[in-house]
């Protein structure tokens, strides 16, 4: 199957202040499935907005393509949506206003009835149904979040771009937007990828999580495959058999692999195939942790 | 609380007026009878010189005269006999299309700066150079350029009124926050729709801002204009007074042209309340 998004060979270079130019990244190679929801995760500096913004248009990279759906990427499109980190809503119109927005850059040749149908069914999906005519200055920063989210699905786009999308929230608002997002995603098919910071975050919404070491010269050092039950829910995620195993795999990858893997790269490490991990019982990094625990 | 400040601050302004006006009222009193006159020598030197009266007028001199002013605003007799309403009506004329004129100029000038860093600095060195000049300097090119005194009038309220707009307007285009024009290009939205959906919402408040500047600093300058090119207007109308020697005349003109100077000010408040937004 042809994958949805495909970064091929993707590089991004900063001319330095002295002269020379500094490599954020090179040859990086990504491919997403449709319906999948994939996270980045890395350290700041690691190049993973520089990603995002290139599969949004925002940014240009120095080398290489992204291809979505069979089509080379390079302006802002309507089949890609952003969810922006800082909500980005434009103060001066409502809730409504600000999807309506959305809705009538898609479609305009539609009347002001559709649109306003349009709106007010992602608006109710997103939960914010009565707070219509309010304006952002008036909402909760999760009520914020979640205008941007119903402003991002209004659009019915192909994929589904989030910058960290819940960092500046309190946890528990941030829990329920995660449920959301999971519910609607699941429910939609949506195809999404997400940078964050947040291990848990990840483990909860992703299919497959994006491993990037260190920049500058950043890379992908694999891709985990999330080993826990689709059906997961957030509040019950720890009592999985295989919760521990992966938590721990992303844990040490963060605090070292990050930083060492670039001097101790497998012999087989091809960039253009990150390899793909599925931690768990069967596998063996973690039947070796559990069996040294057992020993003590 | 609110209710109570609002009430004292009332009531110590109505203080404030009524001393004002008692004082202004006692000083201007007639003091004492002076020499006895031949009643032809006294009719000759006037109340001043004779019964000590002041020139300045009191405070019921102005009343009154402010009353007669006001029942017949509109008469006209003759190029130095009109009426107030007439000429403060001339000046808000001559304003209003000078600073209608520099609206149409300075707002798309100012997108168009705002938005190109090139133009922006392209520009900058004319605007630094010709925004200090006193708009008064420019009449006489004016007169000779345009050989129509009125039209002068207008043409310096133009000038004059242009600076604040062109320079608010480009900051606050300029100052449009990224990641809005970051929501606009990833809708795909057009460049005039980005003009007047995204641009124009976020600068019109400092837009609006500079138009209150300009309003304020046309406002000042119409009543000197008119005090140069003459023929009518509220400027003309203080000149032409003075030189009859009416001061009461001369302090309801200076009245009429405050109520009106405020009534533009706050206008243009209205129109920025209703343009901002609060983050």
């Amino acid at each position: 199957m042809r994958p949805l998004i495909s970064l091929e060979s993707l590089a991004k270079r900063y001319p330095k202040a002295g002269g020379g130019e500094t490599t954020i990244f090179e040859n990086l190679w990504l491919s997403v499935n449709k319906g999948e929801f994939v996270c980045i995760i890395g350290h700041s500096g690691c190049g993973k907005t520089t990603v995002l913004n290139s599969l949004a248009g925002l940014e240009r990279p120095s080398e290489g393509v992204i291809i979505v759906d069979g089509k080379e990427i390079t302006a802002p499109g309507l089949d890609r949506a952003m969810i922006f980190q800082g909500h980005a809503l434009l103060p001066w119109k409502t809730v409504m206003g600000n999807v309506a927005f959305a809705v009538s850059s898609r479609w305009p040749k539609a009347s002001r009835e559709e649109v306003e149908r349009k709106s007010q069914a992602v608006i109710d999906l997103v939960g914010l149904t009565g707070s219509e005519r309010k304006r952002p200055a008036e909402l909760s920063g999760g009520m914020k979040q979640r205008v941007g989210i119903a402003r991002a699905l209004s659009i019915e786009p192909k994929i589904m771009l989030m910058d960290e999308p819940f960092s500046a929230l309190d946890a528990l608002t941030r829990g329920s937007l995660q449920d959301e997002v999971r519910r609607i995603c699941r429910e939609t098919g949506q195809t999404v990828v997400m940078i964050t910071h947040d291990v848990d975050e990840a483990m909860y919404l992703a299919d497959k999580v994006v491993l990037m070491t260190n920049g500058p010269a950043a890379m992908v050092a694999e891709i985990v495959e999330n080993p826990l039950p689709p059906d997961r829910d957030r509040t019950g995620m720890h009592k999985q058999p295989d919760y521990y195993a992966l938590r721990n795999h992303l844990i040490d990858f963060l605090v070292t692999g990050s930083r060492t893997f670039r001097d101790h790269i497998p012999p087989k490490y091809d960039p253009m195939k990150p390899p793909l991990v599925r931690p768990g019982a069967t596998s063996p990094g973690t039947m070796q942790r559990e069996d040294a625990l057992q020993a003590h | 609380m609110t209710t109570s400040l609002n009430a004292r601050s009332a009531a110590i302004s109505a203080l404030i007026a009524i001393a004002v006006l008692l004082v202004w009222h006692l000083a201007t009193q007639s003091t004492a009878s002076g020499p006895a006159l031949d009643p032809e020598y006294a009719k000759l030197v006037g109340a001043t010189a004779t019964t000590g009266k002041s020139a300045m007028p009191g405070p019921l001199d102005v009343g009154a005269k402010l009353i007669e002013h006001l029942s017949h605003p509109f008469y006209d007799k003759g190029p130095n006999d009109k009426g107030i309403g007439i000429q403060i009506g001339w000046s808000i004329l001559r304003v209003a299309m000078g600073y209608g004129l520099a609206v149409l100029a300075a707002i798309p000038l100012g997108f168009l700066i705002g938005m190109s860093p090139v133009m922006s600095r392209a520009l900058n060195p004319f605007i630094q150079l010709l925004k200090p000049v006193s708009p008064l300097a420019w009449m006489p090119l004016a007169l000779y350029t345009i050989k129509d005194s009125s039209k002068s009038a207008i043409f310096v309220i133009f000038i004059c009124s242009i600076w604040p707009m062109l320079i608010n307007t480009a900051f606050g285009v300029a100052s449009v926050r990224k990641e809005w024009l970051n929501v606009a290009r990833t809708l795909e939205v057009g460049a005039l729709r980005r003009a007047f959906s995204v641009i124009l919402p976020t600068a019109a408040p400092t837009i609006v801002t500079g138009m209150r500047i300009s309003i304020g600093i046309a406002w000042l300058v119409i009543v000197a204009a008119e005090m140069l090119v003459g023929g009518t207007g509220i400027g003309y109308f203080v000149w032409n007074e003075w030189n009859n020697l009416s001061i009461t005349n001369v302090i309801i003109a200076i009245l009429v042209i405050g109520v009106v100077g405020m009534a533009l000010d706050q206008a243009l408040a209205r129109v920025a309340q209703a343009v901002t937004f609060p983050e």
